[in-house]
């Protein structure tokens, strides 16, 4: 009998109802199967088609994987051990792993950018979570110049004078920025900059003897007390650490950079929104492997006689410069996307621009950008292998230089599966932390 | 009219000075051809309550908002507690630091929680150390009644409360001047009283206030002044009782039979 009195008006129940277990039908695997799989002829019929194509995928690839030929040290070696049947033969990757790694970097020198690599996840562990102590991040701020110096060798002056060059070039900023104001400040900045950093011969027709004051003191610290490592070429760098050292370096760079370039491009001041439209719309309309070949060929033409820019550094400014502007791009769609009232209650409570930018706007605007951020960030470093159109062994240099020996030739499959293999846990580790980071930093209707 | 809960308000505290607070003399403002603010003279001393009233789109939001300069007024000058604004930034700052703001959105910082929200420009303009600005924020976050908010972010709380916190967060820079720019339009009715209740509490204590607002209600109970707008000119100001009940221009008469009507 029901509880409730269908003939009265006024009710109360007297009795709560205990929950039940729903029907079979309404539960477990085989509802799920109704539900996702069969729930109409059309679904049924491309479940049957695709599970054919899933087994038939299988079927045809499964033996050349079983089949895995691990120790051979050449094409035919394998070819002989599989004995006419189907098989992969991945000794390709076990012979040449060290050289697809770090290509002709010195052997007994490998150390130097384990070590980098190593110290490189130190660096970058506090930026990216909040559970590593702060205090690590003045490790990422120096870790830049440690990398270098472990990777190119040389003294050990001159990354350490770079970085107080830097340093004092900093420190003049933000001491000169209040009492002398932006516009003398900046003009002095760069001529700091140029004094400490910059002599191509020619630049200054002065013979004062202090251009550029790093080198000289590098130079000076170098004969005193030498620390030095052996020097490696930028040549005899290649595999995937040329890849790594590219990528970082620009995804590093073009993040603050295409910050700048978004705000230039809002900017009210017409001079430095004029200079950033044209370069964000000169390097987006070019394509990228044309900035390279003009950093390999044509860059060493204007620039004075005598300077020798290091190729691979040539090449990281161009890869920054052509992710910046897409950066750039990326994040003025997030400033967008903040309403008004942002802007108008930190300039109402005093905020002034530098301030109201760093702590209410870009933290906002970035966390808006992230997916498209991220999305730049892994174009880059797959772009990274374009570098092979310019002579540098990256990952597919090397494999090409492999399949050309005579050992190995005839072999594609297993490198090419192998190098997308290593460049899918990267871009895909960088997916899955854009979206760890969204949910960390989602405060907004919860 | 509905009289107000509050109207018993003690008016005896609220004590108005003869220094002068804000100074606006001859002001115009145009967006682009369009004259918005037309000849502006007002002077506010300090400890008034002054409350702006008018049709929509006459131009009192932007009259209060040339306060602080978030808009730019093309002719004639303002000064606020001696500080002209003029297109010099140091000024701009520092009478920004002087006048507290509330606007009809709130526009709380969504990524940051309600304490860090009030903290955030006593430490980076004011230069308070943080525990100090801690202290205060939960001083003004008690007397506006949320302190066990604090540590929420603003998108969980409701939208009164979220007027709240703008209105400590304002004063947590402990402003000489507040302006409200249509502080309780887009809240629900059970809402509204909570912030006027604020805001009286506010004016009780003697603050220099600028309220554009339609509540009446409060402009009876609080302000000692009321200014009526209409396309971009002050049409009529005086004493609340006075303007409410003896209203001189015909504009000012047909806009409060619109709104006290019904």
């Amino acid at each position: 009998m029901s509880d409730t009195h269908a003939q009265t008006v006024a009710f109360v129940r007297d009795t709560m109802l205990p929950p039940e277990a729903p029907p079979t039908t309404q539960a477990g695997a085989v509802k799920w199967m109704r539900e996702n799989l069969f729930s109409g002829w059309l679904s049924a019929i491309l479940t049957v088609l695709s599970l054919l194509a899933v087994i038939g995928i299988v079927y045809e690839l499964a033996p050349w994987l079983l089949n895995s030929v691990w120790n051979a040290n050449s094409l035919t070696e394998c070819r002989a051990i599989l004995d006419g049947a189907s098989g992969a033969c991945w000794a390709v990757i076990r012979v040449n792993w060290l050289q697809l790694m770090f290509g002709f970097y010195p052997s007994d020198l490998y150390w130097r950018p384990i070590l980098a690599f190593v110290l490189l996840i130190v660096a970058v562990a506090p930026v990216l979570f909040p559970s590593v102590p702060r205090k690590l991040m003045w490790f990422s701020v120096v870790y830049p110049f440690i990398a270098v110096w472990l990777l190119w060798g040389g003294s050990v002056w001159g990354p350490v004078m770079v970085l107080l060059g830097l340093a004092v070039l900093g420190l003049f900023i933000m001491r000169a920025a209040e009492p002398l104001g932006t516009v003398p400040t900046s003009a002095m900045a760069v001529v700091l900059f140029l004094a400490l950093f910059f002599n191509p011969p020619g630049w200054f027709n002065l013979d004062l003897g202090i251009f550029p004051i790093v080198q000289n003191i590098a130079d000076l610290l170098g004969g005193i007390i030498p620390i030095e490592l052996r020097p490696v070429p930028s040549r005899e760098f290649g595999g995937f650490m040329i890849s790594i050292v590219i990528g970082v370096a620009g995804i590093a760079l073009s993040l603050p950079l295409g910050i700048l370039f978004a705000l230039g491009r809002q900017s009210n001041m017409p001079l430095i929104k004029w200079i950033s439209v044209t370069f964000i719309e000169f390097i987006r309309g070019v394509p990228l492997i044309t900035l390279l070949f003009t950093a390999s060929l044509l860059l060493n033409y204007f620039l004075p006689p005598g300077t020798n820019f290091d190729l691979i550094l040539r090449v990281i400014i161009m890869v920054t410069l052509f992710a910046t502007a897409y950066m750039a791009e990326v994040i003025r769609g997030g400033l967008a996307a903040l309403p008004r009232g942002q802007y108008e209650a930190a300039d109402a409570l005093g905020l002034d621009y530098w301030k109201a930018q760093r702590l209410i706007i870009m933290p906002q605007a970035l966390k808006i950008s992230i997916p498209g951020i991220v999305n730049t960030f892994i174009g880059l470093f797959k772009d990274t292998t374009l570098v092979v159109f310019i002579g540098i062994l990256d990952p597919i240099g090397r494999a090409s230089a492999i399949r050309a020996t005579s050992d190995w030739q005839g072999i594609y499959w297993e490198l090419f599966i192998f190098i997308g293999a290593v460049f899918f846990v990267f871009c895909f580790s960088m997916s899955r932390y854009s979206m760890y980071l969204e949910r960390r930093l989602k405060t907004d209707h919860r | 009219m509905e009289t107000m809960e509050t109207a018993a308000v003690n008016r005896s505290q609220m004590k108005v000075s003869d220094e002068v607070a804000i100074q606006i003399t001859n002001m115009n403002k145009w967006y682009g051809t369009f004259h918005v603010l037309r000849d502006i003279n007002l002077t506010v001393n300090r400890g008034e309550r002054i409350v702006i009233a008018g049709p929509s789109g006459s131009g009192k939001s932007t009259m209060i908002r040339c306060i602080n300069r978030l808009e730019e007024h093309q002719k004639g000058t303002i000064i606020v507690d001696g500080t002209e604004l003029s297109s010099d930034l140091k000024n701009i700052d520092k009478v920004r630091s002087e006048v507290g703001m509330v606007f009809q959105h709130f526009n709380l910082f969504p990524h940051l929680t309600i304490l860090e929200n009030c903290t955030l420009a006593p430490i980076w303009v004011r230069k308070i150390p943080k525990k100090e600005a801690e202290e205060t924020a939960m001083h003004f976050l008690e007397k506006v009644k949320i302190p066990e908010q604090a540590h929420k972010y603003p998108g969980q709380l409701s939208g009164g409360q979220q007027q709240r916190v703008a209105i400590a967060r304002s004063l947590c820079m402990r402003p000489r001047i507040m302006l409200f720019d249509e502080p309780t339009s887009a809240l629900d009715p059970e809402m509204i009283k909570e912030v006027l209740d604020t805001m009286i509490q506010l004016a009780e204590e003697g603050m220099t206030m600028l309220c554009v607002t339609h509540e009446m209600g409060f402009a009876q109970a609080v302000a000692n002044r009321v200014i009526f707008m209409d396309q971009g000119q002050i049409v009529e100001q005086n004493e609340p009782y006075e303007f409410f009940n003896n209203p001189q221009s015909e504009r000012t008469k047909l806009f409060l039979s619109q709104i006290l009507g019904h």
